[in-house]
């Protein structure tokens, strides 16, 4: 396919030379390496202006309104930093930050650890580790809202094969494993699915940390006669430290924005118990419509995560550095 | 590389924590496998097997998710099935044991259609674009070339929905509301950051010699972007595609919220997949299946890359 087009798109190429008038020909095969740095890159700026940057500065101007997209037709009123003070004064709001670092806490420590303690097993090279790595990779790559939903059916406390699996070991009884019923498994019944599908993430960097590490280091340490557990803390840790680093900013990113999984495992519920803000921002947006606010809400959050991820990338430097 | 390390080697770790390393992920793979084998099952039982208690694991297959998934049903008296004449093909028999007859198709083919679409579309286009830029920024100085690219990749720190909320403003004075456009565009801008930070990374990795050494031949700039460099570059740009391909594919957030009818895709659809009294679990896992399969065969197609793909080409190997 790729010979026949390739040709096809040549000859239409030479015919257009030919059919252009010499100057302008001349000018087309002699652009300057300026203009055509500026002709390739400009089409992505110009998209990423229109559709993202555009839109950001409108929610800005949005945020200062009363605007709600429910009634267009509404005079709008300048409302000044009201919707700010509303946002940052709102208990709700401020629940839903925690919610949502408690969920980013947990499954980024949950992650790391497994992940780490995977990569670090995967790296004593078994017999067929190769194989075995790809099968645990698939879960990462999977759609997380139409997994999370399936996982709704795992979790049914009567017919589902979570409630099954933990009755069985633990014998608890099922009506008792209402892990999205009941207020306090809840979170914990999102962070496993989350911990289940993305400790294959933080493993694979991990695993690019660990074999980064030059073999000659640990045998200096061998001629040292220095420990397999001081190894460990001495080398391989600090050695991988870039690595989960880099892993810890990616899934937090990731988790804070944290939307799909949430939204249809449990939808926020029971009560507002994992509401994360994400969920509080939709509910705010597209259910009460109070377009104004949640614009001035999703500033803050677009805020936090941009201040937060850039001071940790100035860690991470530092890290990398030593 | 097994050779070079041969038994010898103090950095070989020894058979015995070999044994115990393989055991433990084997059984992390096992567990984790689970829930996957437990939607392809699933989708393969009849609905009261699928509900049973404990849990089935041996079961007569049934087709009846399938066909669920792709049919919409209504109920019938007996009377009325028993006067019909013979059943046309095995959904038609298996919807009458139920007392029902097929009613129409349901909408899942148009969704994953529209899925296939959107994804497809818009990873033409970022890619198009992506390498273009890609192109732009590893080989010519660039005024700001390190801030742009950082702008780049920081419009993906947003939260979706923070995004939505103006979108969904801009695309209803459009008239991009729930259309397959308006979501291959913003699939795009998403997309795009991806791609140009992962193409660039490609791209660098191919010698600038050998376009120079086109160009004292004759070629012009764009020749020999076209005729040296895209050859070169065409696994980067497979591999990139093809994250970006899973991405759009995947994608929930916007599309839930973004799409309601014509345009949505398929991941808002399938967790809305019902029967008679709830949730119709065969029925969502088919879909689900179906969904999944084309993500694990890419999987597996990217292993080498993808390392790359996840962590936008900062970490290479």
């Amino acid at each position: 396919m790729t010979t026949s087009d390739h040709t096809y798109a040549d000859k239409a190429a030479e015919a257009a030379v030919r059919a252009t008038p010499e100057p302008v020909a001349r000018r087309l095969r002699s652009l300057s390496d300026k203009a055509i740095a500026w002709l390739f890159i400009a089409p992505t700026i110009v998209l990423l202006l229109a559709i993202n940057i555009f839109p950001l500065f409108w929610a800005v101007y949005l945020s200062f309104t009363n605007y709600r997209a429910n009634r267009p037709n509404a005079v709008v009123q300048n409302v000044g930093l009201g919707n700010y003070s509303r946002v940052l004064n709102d208990p709700d709001i401020w629940a839903s930050m925690q919610t949502t670092a408690h969920f980013v806490f947990w499954t980024i420590l949950l992650q790391t650890v497994i992940g780490f303690g995977l990569a670090y097993l995967i790296d004593r090279k078994f017999r067929g580790h190769a194989f075995w790595t790809t099968l645990i990779l698939i879960p990462m790559m999977l759609s997380p809202a139409v997994v999370g939903n399936f996982w709704r059916f795992l979790y049914e406390p009567q017919i589902g094969l979570f409630a099954y699996a933990v009755s069985f070991l633990t014998g608890i009884p099922t009506s008792e494993i209402q892990m999205l019923g009941n207020v306090h498994l809840a979170p914990w019944a999102i962070i496993i699915v989350d911990t289940w599908m993305w400790t294959p993430y933080v493993m694979l960097i991990c695993l690019a940390g660990l074999r980064s590490i030059p073999d000659y280091i640990y045998e200096a340490a061998e001629v040292d006669r220095a420990s397999n557990w001081r190894q460990f803390w001495s080398i391989t840790v600090p050695m991988a430290l870039p690595f989960i680093m880099l892993a810890v900013l990616f899934r937090g990113i990731e988790n804070f924005k944290m939307f799909d999984m949430v939204n249809l495992l449990t939808g926020g519920g029971p009560g507002s118990t994992t509401e994360v803000a994400s969920i509080a921002l939709k509910r705010d947006a597209f259910e009460a419509w109070a377009t104004g606010r949640s614009s001035a809400f999703a500033i803050v959050l677009f805020v936090a995560v941009f201040g937060l991820a850039n001071i940790y990338v100035k860690a991470l430097n530092r890290v990398k550095q030593r | 590389m097994s050779a070079a390390n041969s038994a010898h080697s103090v950095v070989e770790p020894g058979a015995a924590s070999k044994r115990i390393a393989a055991t433990l992920v084997i059984l992390y793979a096992v567990i984790t496998l689970v829930p996957l084998v437990w939607i392809f099952l699933t989708s393969i039982k009849s609905p009261p097997d699928s509900i049973s208690y404990p849990p089935k694991i041996l079961f007569t297959p049934s087709l009846e998710g399938y066909c669920n998934l792709f049919t919409t049903r209504t109920r019938q008296t007996p009377e009325y099935i028993a006067a019909l004449p013979e059943p046309d093909g095995i959904c038609d028999a298996v919807t009458r044991k139920r007392n029902m007859v097929i009613a129409g198709p349901s909408n899942f083919l148009p969704r994953f259609a529209n899925s296939l679409i959107i994804a497809f579309g818009s990873t033409f286009l970022a890619v198009g674009l992506g390498t273009l830029a890609a192109y732009g920024f590893s080989r010519f100085k660039v005024p700001l070339a390190d801030d742009l690219l950082f702008f780049i990749l920081s419009t993906r720190m947003m939260p979706p929905i923070a995004v939505a909320i103006p979108i969904y403003l801009m695309y209803r004075q459009l008239g991009l509301s729930d259309t397959a456009i308006g979501m291959m565009l913003l699939y795009t801008a998403v997309n795009v950051s991806l791609a140009v930070w992962l193409l660039k990374g490609f791209i660098d990795e191919i010698p600038r010699e050998y376009e120079e050494a086109a160009m004292i031949d004759g070629y012009s700039r764009l020749q020999a972007f076209r005729k040296v460099v895209l050859p070169q570059a065409t696994t980067g740009i497979a591999a990139t595609a093809i994250f970006c391909l899973i991405f759009a594919w995947n994608e929930y957030a916007f599309a839930s919220l973004l799409t309601s009818g014509s345009a949505q895709t398929a991941p808002p659809f399938i967790p809305t997949i019902i029967g008679e009294g709830g949730q119709d679990w065969p029925a969502v896992a088919a879909g689900t299946t179906i969904f999944l399969v084309p993500i694990l065969v890419f999987t597996i197609l990217l292993r080498k890359q993808l390392l790359r793909g996840i962590t936008f080409g900062a970490v290479r190997k």
